[in-house]
């Protein structure tokens, strides 16, 4: 029998591994994957509240906005890491410290 | 057995083995395409928690258009003679520590909460539901996201532009 809590792991497991990859990478894609992951995670918990809890679609409609931010985020993300590698000619996230004092 | 929990723990399995490639390979096409198996997996997963119209969300979505983005931010960001695209990996132990801390963390919460669980929602078609509800009680926040989707693409479209007087 599967339960929420089966659910609810593998989104933890999914959420943790996107923050190691976050906090560990230093190519800005390879950050924005891990983002990718964390957002993931947020979406099968509310997918999953929305199947074992009082049975109405919210969780499912709140996923959907979220895939929405997630797309918009992607694409400015990707537009400001292309203008860092014009100025910089590096992709790499502590490279960018044009406002270092 | 039963069916349902050989199919949940596949795709879980998928999940997270193709997460922790994503994470840990050093090749950043590996992890591009370690991410399309990490999005395939979650759409397996909402379609056994009955959210057929997310699942396909999921696939056109991000395996379409998110992962094609993230390729071409791969390719754009090196020079064309770089034949191994390395992502160079910093402060690993102390990250390491945090994330199993984290997963820890919400592992335990996840398992010892005891969760509001309902009636639940049986398996059936959610299109309809979903559409009526955008259609309806959702009709703002719906045209926000795609004020919000406009806003963005305008936003990237001009932050990318080579400006003539810059």
């Amino acid at each position: 029998m599967i339960t929420l809590q089966h659910y609810l792991v593998v989104s933890a497991a999914l959420f943790s591994l996107g923050m190691l990859g976050v906090l560990t990478r230093r190519n800005a894609v390879n950050v924005l994957m891990g983002i990718e992951l964390i957002l993931n995670s947020a979406n099968l918990n509310l997918v999953a509240f929305s199947r074992f809890g009082t049975g109405n679609l919210q969780g499912q409609l709140f996923a959907v906005f979220v895939i929405v931010i997630a797309a918009a985020e992607v694409a400015v993300a990707l537009a400001i890491v292309l203008t860092l590698y014009r100025l910089r000619r590096t992709p790499n996230l502590d490279e960018a410290d044009f406002l270092r004092g | 057995m039963s069916a349902e929990a050989a199919v949940f723990y596949i795709f879980a399995a998928i999940t997270v083995a193709a997460a922790a490639i994503v994470v840990l390979a050093r090749s950043l096409i590996y992890s591009a395409f370690a991410l399309l198996f990490t999005f395939f997996g979650v759409a397996g997963l909402y379609v056994l928690l009955g959210a057929d119209f997310l699942a396909a969300t999921q696939l056109l979505v991000y395996v379409g258009g998110i992962l094609v983005l993230l390729l071409f931010g791969v390719m754009l960001t090196h020079k064309l003679y770089d034949l191994d695209l390395k992502s160079e990996v910093t402060q690993f132990p102390a990250a390491a520590f945090v994330a199993v801390g984290i997963f820890g963390l919400l592992y335990f919460t996840a398992v010892k909460t005891r969760w509001a669980v309902g009636p639940g929602r049986a398996p059936a078609a959610t299109t309809v539901d979903i559409g009526r509800l955008f259609m309806g009680s959702y009709l703002l926040p719906f045209e926000a996201a795609s004020v919000l989707l406009l806003v963005a693409l305008m936003g990237a479209a001009m932050i990318v532009r080579r400006r003539k007087d810059a």
